[in-house]
C-alpha cells in the first residue's frame, strides 16, 4: 500500500513538473478561457418568468453532435431566462421514462427527439394531458404533429440524402460507399436510401461498429482494398470522416471522403482538401430554436412552421465555406 | 466459478442463532440499507421526487430491471452468469411481433411461440454449458452475440427495416396489452402492471429459494458443485431450469416492450445484461455463487431505478450517472462482504 502511494506521489509530481516546464504559447485551455472571457457573459434579454424547459434526447454518452445541440439550447435558455434541464438515453424505454420524469417535475416545456417514435407515444400523450407544450427536434418529423407536438425542428433525412446524391453526381462519382455506424438507426437508413435515390452511380452499404473507431477504420480499409472501383466514401457522422480518411491512406485509395454533419476536424479537413464536402443540419440551430420556440409559445402563443416541420438542413458545405465555419466549429457551435 | 466452499444449504435456516445475527447474515441487508440511504438522499435533494406521479415512474423504472434481476439472481446463486439476458428481451419481443404480423395471426399466437422459443434459448444455454464444460461466461457471451446478430439480421430480412411493423391493430392486442403493459391507478399513483409482475416474480423466487427442495439444490450447486453432485443433486437439470427462468423473465420483459410500444427496435437491449447482474450483486449475490436472495435482487433493482430517475429529479448532470452507479456497486458489495464476515466471525 505504501509503495502504491509513493508511485502516485511520483506521478503527480511528475505531471506537475512537466506542465510547468512545457507551457504552450498557442492554443490549449488558456486560449479557450480567453475566448470565453471575451464572449459577453450571457444574461437574460427578456423579463418573462423563469420557466423550466427539459430536453430529452436519444443520444448515447459522450456524443459531440448532441453537445452542439445542447450548446445552442443553453444559449437560447440564457437569453430567454429559462432553467434548462438536459437528459438523454439511447434505449427507447429509458428515454420514455426520462420524459415521464420531466412531466412529474411539472416543467413548463419539453423538447424531445423522436428517433424511436412509438416508444414515446404514451409519454407525449401524458404531456398533453398535463398541458405541457412539446417541441420535437432532430428526428420524428413524420410523427411530431400526430403526437400533438407544436412544431418539429430538424432535417428530413431522406431529403438530406438526396442532396448528397446530387452533389456526388455533380462531382462525377461512379461508385460510393455509405458507411452506417449504428445498426438499427432508422434515420441512418433513410440517409443512405436518399443517396441511392438521386445518385446515378452504384451505392454500396457498409455496416460498421460505430462504438469502436479502430473497427470502423479497418472495415472501411478492407472494403477500399477489395474494391478499387469505389471513388467516394460517405460517412453518416462527422467523427467518422476523419477515420475514413485514415482508412483511405491505409488502403492507398484515392476515393473522396464526404460526410453528414460537421465538427472542427471536418471543417479543417474541408479547408485542406482532404475531405470533399459535408452536409450540415445545423445542430446548434436545432437546440437554439427549440428553446426559443417554446419560449415564444409560452410568451405569445406563437407557433412556427404552419403545421409543417421547420427544416434546419441540408446545407452543403464545401472548401469555400469551410474557412468561415472553422472558427465556429472550434468553439462548439457548428 | 465456484471454488469457495460454503456452509451446506439449508443449514443457515436451521441454525439456531440470535435474532440479530440472523438478521445480519441476511444477504439483502446491505442493499436495504443502501436503498434507504438513497431514498432519503433524493427525498431531500430532489424536488418532486416524493410526488405520487414520480413514485409511479421510479417504480416502473425499477420493475423493468427487477423482472430480470430476480431470475438472474437465482442463476447467480446457482453459480452461473447469463450475458445473453439483455438482448434476449429484445429477441423475445421481436419474435412475438413478427410471428403475429407475418402470419396475420392473433397476437396471442405470437406471444405463445415467443415464450416457447425464448425458453428454448434458455435451455440451450444450460445444455451447452453442461455438454461443453465451458465457463458460462463464454457460453452466454456466444449466445449474446448470436442473438444480437439474429435480432438485426432477421428483422431486416423479414420487415425490410430495422424495426418491426405495428401490431396495434391486430386481434388480441388489447387483451395482451392489459396483461403486459396496462396501467392501474392505486390511491392516486399510476402503477404499471410490470410492478405487479416484478413483485410476483420476487415472491416466487423467494419461495423457491427458501421453501422448496429446488431452492436447496440451487444453493448447493452454486456453493460446491462436486459436493452437490455427490449427494445426488441434479446439477444439469437445476442449471438448465435456472437459465429457463432467466428466459421466462426475458419473455415477460419483451412482451411488455412490445405491447407498450407496439413497435420494437431491433438494436436494443445490448448492455442491459450487466445492469441485471449489477442489481443482483447490489442485492447481496456473490459473484462466485452459493449466496444471495431474490428479495435482495428486487431491492437492488429498486436502488437502480431510484438512482437513475432520482438524478433527473434532482437535476444533477446525467453525465455522472454511471460514476454514481459504479461507486454504489462497490460500496454495496463492500458493505455486504463486511456484514457477512462480521456475522460469520461471531459464530
Amino acid at each position: 500500500m505504501a509503495r502504491f502511494s509513493t508511485w502516485v506521489g511520483i506521478a503527480v509530481a511528475g505531471a506537475l513538473g512537466l506542465s510547468l516546464a512545457g507551457c504552450s504559447g498557442t492554443g490549449g485551455k488558456r486560449a479557450e478561457d480567453a475566448r470565453a472571457a471575451a464572449a459577453a457573459r450571457g444574461t437574460a434579454a427578456v423579463d418573462t418568468p423563469r420557466w423550466t424547459f427539459a430536453m430529452i434526447t436519444h443520444a448515447g454518452d459522450g456524443d459531440t453532435f448532441w453537445d452542439i445541440v445542447q450548446n445552442g439550447a443553453r444559449q437560447a435558455a440564457a437569453k430567454d431566462n429559462i432553467r434548462f434541464l438536459y437528459s438523454h438515453d439511447d434505449e427507447a424505454q429509458q428515454q420514455a421514462q426520462l420524459v415521464d420524469a420531466a412531466i412529474d417535475k411539472k416543467v413548463d416545456g419539453i423538447i424531445v427527439t423522436l428517433a424511436k417514435p412509438d416508444a414515446l407515444k404514451a409519454s407525449l400523450a401524458r404531456a398533453r394531458e398535463a398541458g405541457i407544450p412539446v417541441v420535437t427536434v432532430n428526428s420524428g418529423s413524420a410523427e411530431s404533429k400526430r403526437f400533438g407536438a407544436l412544431t418539429h425542428i430538424g432535417q428530413d433525412e431522406t431529403i438530406a440524402g438526396e442532396a448528397v446524391g446530387e452533389e456526388l453526381n455533380a462531382r462525377g462519382r461512379e461508385k460510393a460507399l455509405c458507411v452506417l455506424h449504428e445498426q438499427g438507426n432508422v434515420g441512418h437508413e433513410q440517409r443512405c436510401d436518399g443517396v441511392a435515390k438521386t445518385f446515378d452511380g452504384t451505392l454500396v452499404r457498409l455496416h460498421v461498429n460505430g462504438t469502436s473507431m479502430p473497427d470502423v477504420q479497418s472495415a472501411i480499409e478492407a472494403r477500399l482494398q477489395s474494391d478499387a472501383g469505389v471513388d467516394a466514401v460517405v460517412t453518416l457522422g462527422a467523427p467518422y470522416a476523419d477515420t475514413a480518411a485514415k482508412a483511405r491512406e491505409g488502403a492507398g485509395s484515392d476515393a473522396e471522403i464526404d460526410t453528414f454533419d460537421l465538427n472542427a476536424k471536418v471543417a479543417a479537413g474541408l479547408k485542406d482538401g482532404s475531405l470533399g464536402f459535408a452536409v450540415d443540419q445545423q445542430p446548434h440551430l436545432q437546440g437554439y430554436e427549440a428553446v426559443d420556440l417554446l419560449w415564444l409559445y409560452r410568451y405569445n402563443a406563437d407557433v412556427l412552421g404552419g403545421g409543417r416541420p421547420v427544416l434546419t438542413g441540408p446545407q452543403i458545405i464545401t472548401e469555400d465555406d469551410a474557412a468561415a465555419l472553422a472558427a465556429y466549429a472550434q468553439r462548439g457551435t457548428r | 466459478m465456484s471454488e469457495t466452499p460454503h456452509e451446506a444449504p439449508g443449514e443457515r435456516f436451521l441454525r439456531r442463532s440470535p435474532a440479530l445475527q440472523r438478521l445480519l447474515t441476511r444477504p439483502e441487508l446491505g442493499s436495504l440499507a443502501g436503498a434507504l440511504a438513497v431514498f432519503c438522499c433524493f427525498a431531500l435533494a430532489a424536488d418532486g421526487f416524493l410526488r405520487a406521479s414520480s413514485l409511479g415512474t421510479v417504480l416502473y423504472a425499477a420493475s423493468t430491471i427487477g423482472i430480470m434481476a430476480v431470475p438472474v439472481a437465482l442463476l447467480m446463486i446457482g453459480g452461473e452468469f447469463d450475458l445473453s439476458a439483455g438482448v434476449m428481451v429484445t429477441s423475445s419481443a421481436l419474435l412475438s411481433s413478427m410471428f403475429s404480423y407475418q402470419l396475420t395471426a392473433n397476437v396471442w399466437v405470437g406471444v405463445g411461440v415467443s415464450l416457447l422459443v425464448t425458453l428454448a434459448v434458455g435451455a440451450f444455454n444450460g445444455l451447452v454449458l453442461a455438454r461443453t464444460g465451458l465457463p458460462s461466461f463464454i457460453v452466454t457471451l456466444g449466445t449474446f452475440l448470436m442473438l444480437t446478430g439474429l435480432n438485426l439480421g432477421l428483422t431486416k430480412l423479414i420487415s425490410g427495416t430495422v424495426s418491426t411493423r405495428t401490431v396495434a391493430d391486430m386481434e388480441g392486442f388489447d387483451s395482451a396489452r392489459a396483461l403486459f403493459a396496462s396501467t392501474l391507478t392505486l390511491g392516486g399513483v399510476q402503477i404499471k402492471v410490470t410492478v405487479l409482475w416484478w413483485l410476483a416474480l420476487t415472491a416466487l423466487g423467494s419461495w423457491i429459494l427458501l421453501r422448496t427442495r429446488a431452492g436447496n439444490w440451487i444453493f448447493a450447486v452454486g456453493g460446491n458443485e462436486n459436493a452437490a453432485r455427490a449427494v445426488g443433486v441434479p446439477v444439469t437439470a437445476t442449471r438448465t431450469a435456472l437459465y429457463m427462468g432467466v428466459a421466462l423473465g426475458a419473455w415477460i420483459c419483451g412482451q411488455h416492450l412490445l405491447f407498450s410500444y407496439d413497435v420494437v427496435q431491433s438494436g436494443e437491449g445490448v448492455g442491459n445484461e450487466l445492469i441485471y447482474i449489477i442489481a443482483a450483486v447490489i442485492g447481496g449475490c456473490l459473484i462466485t455463487g452459493g449466496h444471495g436472495s431474490a428479495v435482495g435482487a428486487a431491492v437492488g433493482a429498486l436502488l437502480f431505478g431510484m438512482t437513475s430517475k432520482g438524478i433527473v429529479y434532482a437535476e444533477w448532470n446525467p453525465d455522472w450517472f454511471k460514476f454514481f452507479l459504479g461507486a454504489m456497486l462497490l460500496l454495496a458489495t463492500l458493505l455486504n462482504t463486511w456484514v457477512r464476515r462480521r456475522a460469520e466471525a461471531t459464530k
